[in-house]
């Protein structure tokens, strides 16, 4: 597939509208990977300017930061700044909510400031400004669909609308559950639980979300961020629906219904 | 006159009592690492405006809200009343401003009346809540004795400090007629016109006499008995709030607070500025809380506004799902641990005070390790909190002591340190980051 590198485009001489900061989860997870792909190809279908960072993207800090760890955050995201502001990047744009809220909202303190997007919102503007334009009939068109609002999206940057109005676009039957937008319920993954095991309880925290998430009778979850997208997914499968509730990405879902065209 | 100058007694004593508690809360505060609030004052004040004053937040749950507005408001008013109360008692006189303000009185006593029994419903409902219908958030571990009891505890004044009120106005009513030189006309008072005839209807003018002041005293009692009783107990957030929401945090959510002693560390290991000699002989820095004063002011302040009304540990994930972390507790447990310090502080000698305070215990007495590491940092305890107390600073704080100071912290977590700093990504995988735009 046809990504740029920052690299080779600024040795062209040239500049791009946007970066597209990857992220762990969407370079090395092979669930992300799939939703890091689907975006892409969006970008490509579109014709944005954009370009990774490719080898010299670092892990933005998140997760060791949140466990307490300054030490490793101040260095990997050190470095980070130092790249970033090194290629003069302007615009970013990722599929990670956690990797979103470090650069947009940790990274100043740091002598980084960058205008920073959620992926979601860049789909959105997209959207709205007819740039990308969805074929009818998609798959999803009609279905039954909850969507999850992840914590740092949501709650922390508020921002709620976008990715509600790209499910608007894609004509499917948005069904909210009982705890969403302020008040949903984390997935479990945040504060570097991910990398943990679970404290002892007396439920997973994803299992509490699943089951939420299959009352509303959706047989689709859509999620905006990838640990929510393991986090969910593991839940669909520990209650053995992993054949009939599926969990995707929103940039899966527009892939979806891209119309033909060169990519 | 015995009544003037037992009035001027008791109040000397309450107020002068009161304002040696609220200033050793204010001392106990000031105990905390210092924190430059800034931003916008506007921002603040509308805060301050809407939140405390308005309590938007509390209508996220509109049922709970309009009934604790009632008792609110109805307690905001009757301070309205004790202004005449406190005139009164002073210059011996009965109610000087029914005169003066004529039909407006009228308005503003009816008014109060109205709230006060309203209150008084309200009150009656959140004794049931907590007692008979057992609400689920009433009644996790850390209510367990003191703080439930103080729950109920200002219930019951409450009920007391309305039944002064309808006693010495329902007498009152009754009195005016029987004597009017002494008990000068209010006009019709909204309850007690109906109250008054109906309880003390068949007593005596003696009886009468001595219920009005019965009433009248216990009322200032009761006012006095709270002003006092604020301080050791939740109910101070109706004081605290106010200052909790003008100082709260305007930076965004989702930043958590640099550390630039450790940025400036990093940055000169990576040759970004000139290293700095550390001085001679100076003891390895602490970061992160491991008690008290390692804690923000501000973390301090939300410390003893909290109301413990358990809407943050409602709406924890962790909680909700049988962990131990809870972040109602964690505020309680500060706040605890302040009181225990500021009062084995009080009982030191002058050299004691002088060393840096030592009794061999920590915040990590009553926070366990296992409640930090619950946490998912979701926010939802901050989102959910109706007087803006941020229970994850701490909870972070925390966290931060254990790594950095300690190097403890889940052993599982080392991994992912060692991975970010040895090859720039979370997991450590043999790929190239752009692995996947080859396929
Ligand atoms: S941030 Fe932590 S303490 Fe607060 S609600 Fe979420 S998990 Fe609970
Ligand atoms: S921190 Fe806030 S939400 Fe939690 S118990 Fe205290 S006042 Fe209630």
């Amino acid at each position: 597939m046809n990504v740029p590198l920052l690299a080779d485009v600024a040795a062209e001489g040239k500049s791009i509208d946007i970066l597209f900061w990857v992220g762990c989860a969407g370079s090395f997870d092979a669930r992300a990977q799939k939703v890091t792909k689907a975006f892409a190809r969006i970008l490509n279908h579109v014709g944005v300017n954009y370009a990774i960072l490719g080898e010299e993207e670092l892990c933005t800090g998140d997760p060791a930061r949140r466990a307490g760890n300054e030490f490793v955050f101040q260095m990997t995201a050190l470095q980070n700044v130092e790249t970033l502001n090194g290629y003069g990047v302007k615009k970013i744009v990722t599929a990670c909510p956690h990797c979103f809220n470090t650069l947009k909202n940790e990274y100043p303190a740091l002598g980084g400031s960058y205008e920073v997007i959620h992926h979601t919102q860049l789909l959105q503007e997209l959207i709205n400004t007819g740039k990308l334009k969805l074929k009818g009939g998609g798959t999803f068109k009609g279905k039954r669909i909850t969507y999850h609002d992840s914590c740092y999206l949501g709650r922390v940057n508020r921002i709620y609308e976008a990715p509600r109005k790209v499910l608007e676009a894609l004509d499917v039957e948005l069904v909210e559950m009982k705890r969403c937008k302020s008040k949903g319920l984390c997935c479990g993954a945040g504060g570097a639980q991910m990398f943990k095991e679970d404290e002892p309880g007396n439920k997973r925290i994803n299992a509490e979300r699943v089951d939420e998430a299959l009352n509303t009778g959706a047989k689709t979850i859509a999620a905006n961020c990838p640990f929510c997208l393991t986090m969910l997914t593991d839940g669909v499968t520990a209650k053995g629906k992993e054949d009939t509730v599926e969990v995707y990405d929103l940039s899966e879902l527009i892939a979806d219904s891209l119309p033909p065209g060169q990519e | 006159m015995i009544q003037q100058v037992l009035f001027i007694v008791v109040t000397i004593v309450a107020f002068g009592w009161a304002i040696k508690q609220f200033g050793r809360i204010r001392s106990n505060i000031k105990l905390g690492a210092p924190e430059t609030i800034s931003g916008d004052t506007g921002t603040r004040w509308k805060n301050v405006l809407l939140v405390a004053f308005g309590q938007q937040k509390m209508f996220a749950q509109w049922k709970p809200a309009l009934l604790h507005f009632f008792i609110y408001s109805a307690f905001l008013l009757t301070q309205v009343e004790l202004i005449e109360i406190l005139i009164d008692g002073f210059t011996g006189q009965h109610r000087m401003f029914a005169p003066l303000l004529g039909g407006f009185y009228t308005f503003v006593i009816s008014f109060i009346e109205i709230l006060s029994l309203l209150a008084l419903i309200a009150t009656v409902v959140f004794i049931l809540r907590r007692t008979i219908f057992k609400r689920d958030r009433f009644n996790k571990p850390e209510m367990k004795g003191w703080p439930s009891k103080d729950g109920l505890l200002i219930l019951a004044g409450e009920v007391v400090l309305i039944a002064a009120i309808f006693t010495m106005n329902g007498t009152d009513i009754l009195l005016q007629e029987l004597d009017p030189e002494h008990f000068p006309d209010t006009g019709n008072l909204a309850v007690s016109s109906i109250l008054g005839p109906a309880l003390f209807g068949s007593l005596s003018q003696n009886t009468l006499v001595i219920l009005e002041r019965v009433g009248w005293w216990l009322h200032l009692l009761t006012v006095y008995a709270f002003l006092n009783y604020l301080p050791i107990s939740k109910h101070l957030h109706i004081a605290l709030a106010f200052p909790n929401a003008y100082f709260s945090r305007l930076r965004p959510r989702g930043e958590m607070e640099n550390m630039p002693d450790i940025m400036n560390e990093v940055k000169s290991m990576m040759g970004l500025i000139e290293e700095e000699e550390p001085p001679e002989g100076e003891e390895l820095p602490e970061f992160g809380a491991k008690d008290v004063f390692d804690l923000s002011w501000k973390t301090l302040l939300d410390a003893y506004s909290c109301t413990e009304c358990g809407r943050c540990t409602a709406a924890c994930p962790a909680n909700l799902t049988g962990k131990k972390l809870s972040p109602r507790k964690v505020m309680m447990d500060i706040r605890d641990r302040l009181e225990v310090v500021s009062t084995t502080r009080a009982s030191q000698s002058a050299e004691q005070k002088a060393a840096p305070y030592d009794d061999g215990k920590s915040l990590f007495d009553s926070i366990t390790p296992e409640e930090l590491h619950a946490c998912t940092a979701c926010q939802a305890c901050v989102e959910a909190c109706p007087v803006l107390i941020n229970p994850l600073e701490p909870i972070l704080a925390m966290r931060r002591y254990e790594v950095l100071t300690e190097s403890s912290g889940p052993s599982d977590w080392i991994p992912m340190f060692n991975s970010i700093e040895n090859s720039g990504a979370v997991w450590q995988v043999g790929d190239a980051r752009d692995a996947w735009t080859k396929d």
